[in-house]
């Protein structure tokens, strides 16, 4: 565990001994909707919450760490209210846009913290929080970080830019060099997701008297931001489109297609009954086996598991992708066709 | 496949496993295993769990099977159903085929055989005799397909050792028994990894997705310094070499990429990775539940053993992987490609009665290209 001061915890105020920091410091939670003096506390934790909502992330008046205890202490209990007023909101959300401004804004930290080349404490206590969160272990080699493949692989792989595929990076000695940047962007997610698990897991309070306003205020935004889908269009992806021709000319499609194919089309709700005949003009075609598989595939036999349909990014790699511009901004054929409202 | 011809497969590779109990062995820590076979003519049995040789051997002496696999993963359940198996990790298995290189001696010993009237004729999209366009393609590999395939075996350690730090001891390199090559690694830093970075791990090898950037092509703001250098590690060294060749000509074509414009070198790159990427099978190492062939057992599309090549420039399949008996049998061949086993050149047969001694009988009856006389 990290011995963190005030000013550390002011810039990750998500580690552990925030929390511990406001049970020594004593305060009920009941007194912040009364003590006109935490009014600025109050109104800084919805600041930071409204910022978060609008996906911006919330500016510390806090310049490189020269800040008063008490200007500290107030960055330190406006997170930690933030979590109690998004709690008694009950809007989940919040949760998610708040954690992750917080995460970007943490990361913005972390990121100075590792540039720092003359200050080696502060490197090291990046390096730790990095190590005690997330298990990587980065070692720091001239200007570069250097952290095993294998990591880099595991934190990198949701992310959908190309430039962070494992190919376009400097790999040497089973290590992924990155820059300081590089390196905390590697983390972002899973600093948003280690933010979330602590916010959904921290329990929720009674109604603060005092702070109903506010929180009413959160929930009406919260609301406004809860997306809703719609399907606009019943065409099926290009992707789809061709997988389907090449089945009707009878050429061969690959087992991957067929694996897209089919998976598609039973998430879309069709039955394996009406999916079968589709493969009657395949070279290799078998009533029985065809059956066999798109059962497995659906869950109906073998594991259970309904598989999904892959990937964009996968089915690029496969050479099943055929993307037009209706494309774009989708990560799965299942979201061709649909619209934000 | 006929009665008769499972028959005559089923003594030979039964043979083969009586006598050949010395290269049939369990992997390493065995009863995390999932063990499966198939039998001719049959669907495959998985979910077995096997604690040591002698288990391995009676189980193919009892089920005679066509092919026996083992997994690549370790699981603290392996005879469970999948999702049940509480899966630990998996060693990393690349899968080089001579049929994904395309290569151009392909057309030439690939066979087409029709699944309406059987008949066989070489490579061709639709049934010369029946005009059905249900074909089944099958290759006889010629040694340029093996050599081609050993490249990229070598390749593929090289980058291995060289940009992912595997200790070249943790690499063992097997024939496929059929068109290619299995490679191994163990105790890497890889063991635990998922599919889809498993997937991003062969895009890394095979130089697939990279953005000119990578290797200092900007679309604005060109900069000659951004370009790798020959003494450079990984893939921008292996670049550097591929696209200037020299030294010498570094400045000059660096020039000729910039005049040339972002796009365009998006085309070389596209070409250099073609070139000098490995090309695997990127669905095999991104499979971690998939039971693959087990080392030391026959390969059913050929009748040959995969086997682990300690030599891999000298290692021959057509003399080393044939294990099947000298002995004669009569066969009707089909086959209108002539193949070598053994030093033997057999073919082309064109709907003969011919007396071959068994391995190439097997050989060729496992490519539908034969039957018991």
């Amino acid at each position: 565990m990290l011995e963190l001061g005030t000013d550390e915890l002011a810039k990750y105020p998500f580690l552990e001994g925030a929390g511990k920091f406001l049970k020594e410091k004593g305060f009920p939670l009941s007194q912040f909707g009364t003590d006109p003096d935490l009014k600025s506390v109050v109104d800084k934790a919805y600041h930071r919450l409204k910022v978060s909502t609008e996906g911006g992330i919330y500016k510390s008046e806090i310049i490189d760490g020269e800040a008063s205890d008490s200007a500290r202490e107030k960055e330190i209990f406006s997170f930690l209210l933030a979590i109690v007023l998004i709690k008694l909101s009950g809007m989940h959300t919040l949760v998610k846009r708040f954690a992750l401004a917080e995460a970007r804004r943490a990361e913005n930290h972390l990121e100075k913290d590792l540039g720092k080349a003359s200050d080696k404490s502060k490197i090291d206590l990046a390096i730790r929080i990095i190590y005690d969160l997330f298990n990587i272990e980065v070692i720091k080699e001239d200007e570069f970080f250097k952290i095993p493949v294998s990591d880099y692989l595991k934190h990198s792989i949701d992310f959908h830019e190309r430039e962070w595929k494992l190919v376009n990076r400097h790999v040497e000695n089973g290590k992924v060099l990155l820059t300081p940047d590089k390196t905390v962007r590697l983390i972002r997610k899973e600093l948003g997701t280690y933010i979330t698990s602590k916010i959904t897991n921290a329990p929720t309070p009674p109604m603060i008297p005092g702070l109903e306003n506010i929180v009413n205020e959160l929930t009406s935004i919260g609301k406004a931001l809860t997306p809703s889908y719609t399907v606009i269009t019943g065409e099926h992806p290009p992707c789809i489109k061709h997988a389907i021709e090449i089945l009707e000319k009878g050429e061969n499609l690959p087992h991957s297609g067929r694996f897209m194919l089919a998976t598609f089309l039973l998430s879309k709700g069709q039955t394996v009954q009406q999916i079968a005949p589709l493969f009657k003009n395949a070279p290799d075609y078998n009533l029985r086996v065809t059956l066999y598989q798109l059962n497995h595939l659906a869950g109906i036999s073998g594991s259970g598991t309904q598989y999904s349909c892959p990937s964009c990014e996968k089915l690029k790699t496969q050479s099943l992708c055929f993307a037009i511009p209706e494309c774009d901004n989708i990560i799965n054929p299942l979201q061709f066709g649909r619209k934000k409202k | 496949m006929q009665e008769a011809d499972i028959l005559f497969l089923e003594d030979s590779f039964k043979k083969y496993y009586f006598n050949h109990f010395d290269l049939i062995k369990v992997p390493e820590r065995t009863s995390e295993r999932e063990f499966g076979y198939q039998k001719f003519n049959s669907g495959m049995t998985r979910h077995i769990s096997i604690k040591d040789d002698k288990e391995l051997h009676l189980m193919l002496m009892q089920n005679i099977p066509s092919d026996v696999y083992c997994s690549n993963a370790y699981y603290a359940f392996p005879n469970l159903p999948m999702n049940e198996k509480d899966w630990k990790e998996a060693d990393l298995i690349f899968d080089i085929d001579a049929k994904d290189l395309n290569l151009s001696c392909r057309d030439s010993h690939t066979v087409s055989i029709c699944n309406e009237c059987n008949d066989v004729s070489k490579n061709s999209s639709k049934c010369l005799k029946c005009n059905s366009s249900k074909i089944e393609k099958k290759s006889l590999p010629c040694k340029y397909c093996i050599d081609a395939s050993k490249i990229e075996v070598e390749k593929l350690s090289q980058i291995l050792t060289d940009d992912l730090a595997i200790i070249k001891e943790n690499i063992q390199v097997f024939f496929s028994g059929n068109e290619g090559f299995h490679v191994y690694v163990y105790n890497s830093q890889f063991q635990e990894i998922g599919s889809r970075e498993r997937s991003e791990l062969t895009d890394y090898l095979s130089l697939r997705g990279a953005i000119p950037e990578t290797f200092g092509m900007k679309k604005l703001k060109h900069d000659r310094a951004a370009f790798p250098d020959f003494d450079d590690k990984g893939w921008l060294g292996r670049f550097s070499k591929q696209v200037f060749g020299s030294k010498s000509k570094r400045s000059k074509i660096i020039t000729e990429l910039l005049a040339n414009g972002y796009s365009s070198f998006q085309k070389t790159l596209d070409n250099v990775s073609g070139n000098i990427g490995v090309k695997i099978d990127p669905n095999v190492t991104m499979d971690i539940h998939r039971i693959f062939r087990l080392p030391g057992s026959i390969n059913s599309k050929s009748g040959l053993t995969k086997i682990q090549c300690d030599d891999l420039l000298k290692f021959d399949p057509y003399t080393e992987a044939s294990f099947l008996s000298d002995d004669t049998v009569e066969v009707i061949a089909n086959c209108p490609i002539q193949f070598v086993l053994k030093n033997k050149k057999f073919g082309p047969y064109i709907d003969e009665k011919v007396t071959i001694p068994i391995f190439a009988a097997v050989y060729m009856i496992c490519k539908k290209l034969a039957r018991i006389a």
